[in-house]
């Protein structure tokens, strides 16, 4: 039994260092980084600077770079700008924090008003009263209709 | 209570508005590179942004309003566009002409990477100063719209013409000289 817990355990860190260790993948990369020039992302463009970018994933990925290690290094050169995702720090961090608030916002917008139609609705059924000559109007009407 | 939350409400939503409206006010009066070569066209030698950049061609950093009292030819280019090759050799040519006489060019590389435009300094024997400016942080400034575009400031960094695309054209480089010759005077 305890070996093969100590197996398990091994096989289990084989399998994260391998995993940490599987090179990036160039499209993935391309996906998640922008061209500086057309500012779509590399995978959508054929500009002459995102076709150097691509060159330049390849080239670091075949020298063993991380996915993280070439993001940087394209920050280095082009800005935070080459990042289809805003960091998740700083001033890019209002790039999340917005669409958030917007949707909180206008949740409590939605509820407030929901609850308000709803009284408003129930209120109406009470208090509403026919007048008695113009219930009887209706019904002259409707009795036109039918005949 | 419920009238006053909603005046709150409806005080909320006209702030909102009115500072959206400030927002747009604000940029579209910042917004003034698309002016400069119209205002230079019209002749009113509209002064040119500053910016500090690092060099390419050496340590440290360039200020343009550092070189005030020199004119100025200010190329935006980059390794990977092609009219910038062709246009590279005759900026060389124009800074050893008109070095002397009190004209430095600058070569603005912009959406590069560092490695790109060293070499192309290299390749084209390029000697005048070389400034980066990776994200192109610059470029609004300017009204910069494509690779390359060329600026000629005066002596008092403000811009007398300014030129899309390349400069080494028959009918431009007699504009472009035309320009230099403006710049010097001032």
């Amino acid at each position: 039994m305890t070996r093969a817990v100590a197996l398990a355990v091994v096989l289990g860190a084989l399998a994260a260092g391998v995993a940490t260790a599987a090179p990036p993948n160039a499209a993935d990369l391309e996906a998640e980084l922008v061209c500086p020039v057309c500012e779509t992302t590399l995978d959508q463009s054929t500009a002459p600077v995102a076709e150097r970018m691509k060159t330049f994933i390849r080239v670091r990925i075949a020298a063993g770079d991380s996915g993280q290690d070439i993001k940087d290094a394209l920050v280095a050169e082009f800005g935070t700008e080459v990042l289809a995702e805003p960091p998740g720090g700083g001033f890019g961090l209002l790039a999340w924090l917005l669409p958030l608030g917007a949707l909180g916002a206008g949740l409590v917008v939605v509820a407030v008003l929901v609850r308000r139609w709803s009284r408003r609705g129930s209120g109406d059924a009470d208090d509403e009263q026919l007048d008695p000559e113009l219930e009887r109007l209706v019904d002259d009407e409707l009795a036109r209709f039918d005949g | 209570m419920a009238s006053r939350a909603r005046l709150v409400a409806q005080g909320v939503a006209i702030g909102l508005v009115a500072l959206l409206f400030i927002l747009l006010a604000w940029s579209l009066l910042n917004d003034e590179g698309g002016d400069l070569a119209a205002a230079a066209a019209r002749g009113d030698r509209p002064a040119a942004p500053d910016f500090t950049l690092e060099r390419l061609d050496e340590n440290g950093e360039l200020q343009l309003s550092s070189l005030q009292g020199k004119a100025v030819l200010l190329n935006v280019w980059a390794s990977w566009c092609i009219p910038c090759k062709e246009e590279a050799p005759f900026l060389e040519e124009i800074w050893r002409e008109n070095r002397d006489r009190g004209l430095v060019v600058v070569g603005l590389n912009a959406k590069d990477f560092r490695a790109d435009a060293r070499k192309f300094a290299e390749r084209f024997d390029l000697t005048f100063p070389l400034v980066y400016d990776g994200p192109g942080e610059t470029l609004d400034g300017f009204g910069v719209t494509g690779f390359p575009e060329t600026f000629v400031l005066d002596r008092e960094g403000r811009v007398v013409e300014a030129f899309a695309g390349a400069v080494d054209g028959d009918d431009t480089r007699e504009r472009l000289a035309a320009a230099i010759e403006r710049a010097l005077e001032t």
